[in-house]
């Protein structure tokens, strides 16, 4: 699918799949309600802090800021005591909330800091300025993006760094009769597959055609069977094997528009007639093999001139 | 036009969740045989169909269809909305026909 993802939908995926306390800081300088208003000065000069949470045994019971600490310096900075000068009943976050709405909290409530709460039990557990927000987030991209960097490399370069005189990769697929559930599911997971592998576009989208229908007509028509991918240097097989009931005359159901679904399935928009016809049309070889009561074999190729070194 | 500007333009309801609306369709293909739509939609187009069963999800997936249209106000599926939200393809819906959706979306140089 043509999806443009852009850069910005990416920051804001991250924001809401990142949690406060993925990036909040864990080693949190506190103080106590009976401390002084020197002893803070201290403290924030020391290590060089603009605010610290205020903790009475194990509860978070205020915050002090840089401005409270100004504030009290121009009233003359008389002997006084955390409780005294404090923000009770602090605003809080939790650590499983999402970054965005700690973004929000900031922009709502112009706060510089706020201390990160355990929803459990409530105790303070870290605290998260709004730097911790942007290194969180740019840590995070920056670690997807080189994780990008690592798969599309292995994808793209999976048949140069093979070396070997001859490269087979086999994968199989069990498919069930009559189940419309899964439809489809191993076509869609081979094309992935091959796009990983670097194959070129064109090639991709006939083996997906090839494929599909060939799945299609396991499930439509039959009690299940298999589909087995072979892809080596120059051609992707298919060898589609079922269990049955196999196929009367191999020359009709070549034609197009013949078919022998019943109608429920014709109403789904499947059994027009069309399946094998359309195999043949994207694939170099097909052959049919088939005995009525046994089963069905079906061998596909696709011959592809070399790897897309752009995929 | 971009796939979240024609929802807009003919409200168009958004079944699936609102992931890759930001595909430019230049193309549809109209058709609910599905091995018809396999062989001859091209790649990034929108489809019209009446078809609401999950099966059209993987076609859409194999064929890279920028998203499917549920004509004549047919509604999806449960399984095909998940299979549709799992996979990122955009379903639509519109209380018109396929013969007025097709025709709008003609006007605006919108081809096969």
């Amino acid at each position: 699918m043509a999806v443009t993802v852009s850069r910005f939908d990416k920051t804001l995926e991250i924001l809401f799949e990142l949690k406060v306390g993925d990036a909040m800081k864990k080693d949190v300088i506190t103080i106590s309600p009976d401390d002084t208003m020197a002893k803070l000065n201290e403290e924030m000069s020391t290590h060089r802090l603009s605010g610290l949470p205020v903790i009475a045994g194990e509860s978070l019971v205020g915050i002090i800021s840089i401005s409270d600490l100004i504030a009290w310096l121009m009233e003359g900075g008389r002997d006084a005591t955390i409780k005294e000068r404090m923000v009770k009943n602090p605003q809080c976050l939790y650590t499983d909330q999402p970054l965005i709405h700690a973004i929000k909290r900031f922009d709502q409530l112009g706060y510089g800091r706020f201390p990160v709460l355990d929803r459990e039990n409530g105790k303070l557990v870290g605290i998260i300025t709004k730097g911790d927000i942007i290194m969180g987030t740019l840590q995070k991209l920056e670690k997807e993006y080189s994780e990008e960097e690592v798969r599309q490399y292995r994808a793209s370069h999976f048949f140069q760094d093979i070396n070997a005189e001859q490269v087979d990769l086999s994968l199989t697929f069990s498919i069930i009769g009559k189940n419309f559930d899964h439809a489809g599911a191993a076509s869609t997971t081979m094309k992935k597959n091959l796009k990983r592998l670097g194959i070129q576009p064109d090639i991709i989208r006939r083996v997906a055609i090839a494929s599909y229908e060939a799945e299609m007509n396991v499930v439509i028509y039959t009690d299940g069977g298999a589909m087995k991918f072979n892809v080596n240097n120059e051609k992707i097989t298919i060898l589609v094997e079922d269990r049955g009931p196999g196929i009367k005359s191999i020359e009709m159901a070549m034609q197009e528009g013949y078919t022998t679904a019943e109608p429920w399935v014709k109403e789904m928009g499947f059994g027009a007639g069309m399946g094998l016809p359309n195999i043949k049309k994207c694939s170099d070889v097909m052959d049919i093999k088939s005995t009525v009561g046994v089963g069905t074999t079906v061998n596909i190729e696709i011959l592809i001139a070399g790897v897309d070194h752009e995929a | 036009m971009k796939l979240r500007e024609l929802i807009e333009l003919y409200n168009l309801e958004l079944k699936s969740t609102a992931e890759s609306l930001d595909a430019d369709v230049t193309r549809a293909y109209a058709g609910d045989i599905l091995s018809d739509v396999m062989a001859h939609a091209t790649e990034g187009s929108l489809w019209i169909t009446l078809q609401t069963h999950a099966n059209i999800v993987p076609v859409a997936l194999l064929k890279s269809l920028a998203g499917i249209v549920l004509v004549n106000g047919g509604q999806p599926e449960n399984d095909t909305l998940a299979k549709a939200n799992n996979e990122k393809v955009p379903i639509l819906t519109t209380r018109l026909t396929a013969f007025e959706i097709i025709g709008r979306l003609y006007k605006l140089g919108i081809r096969a």
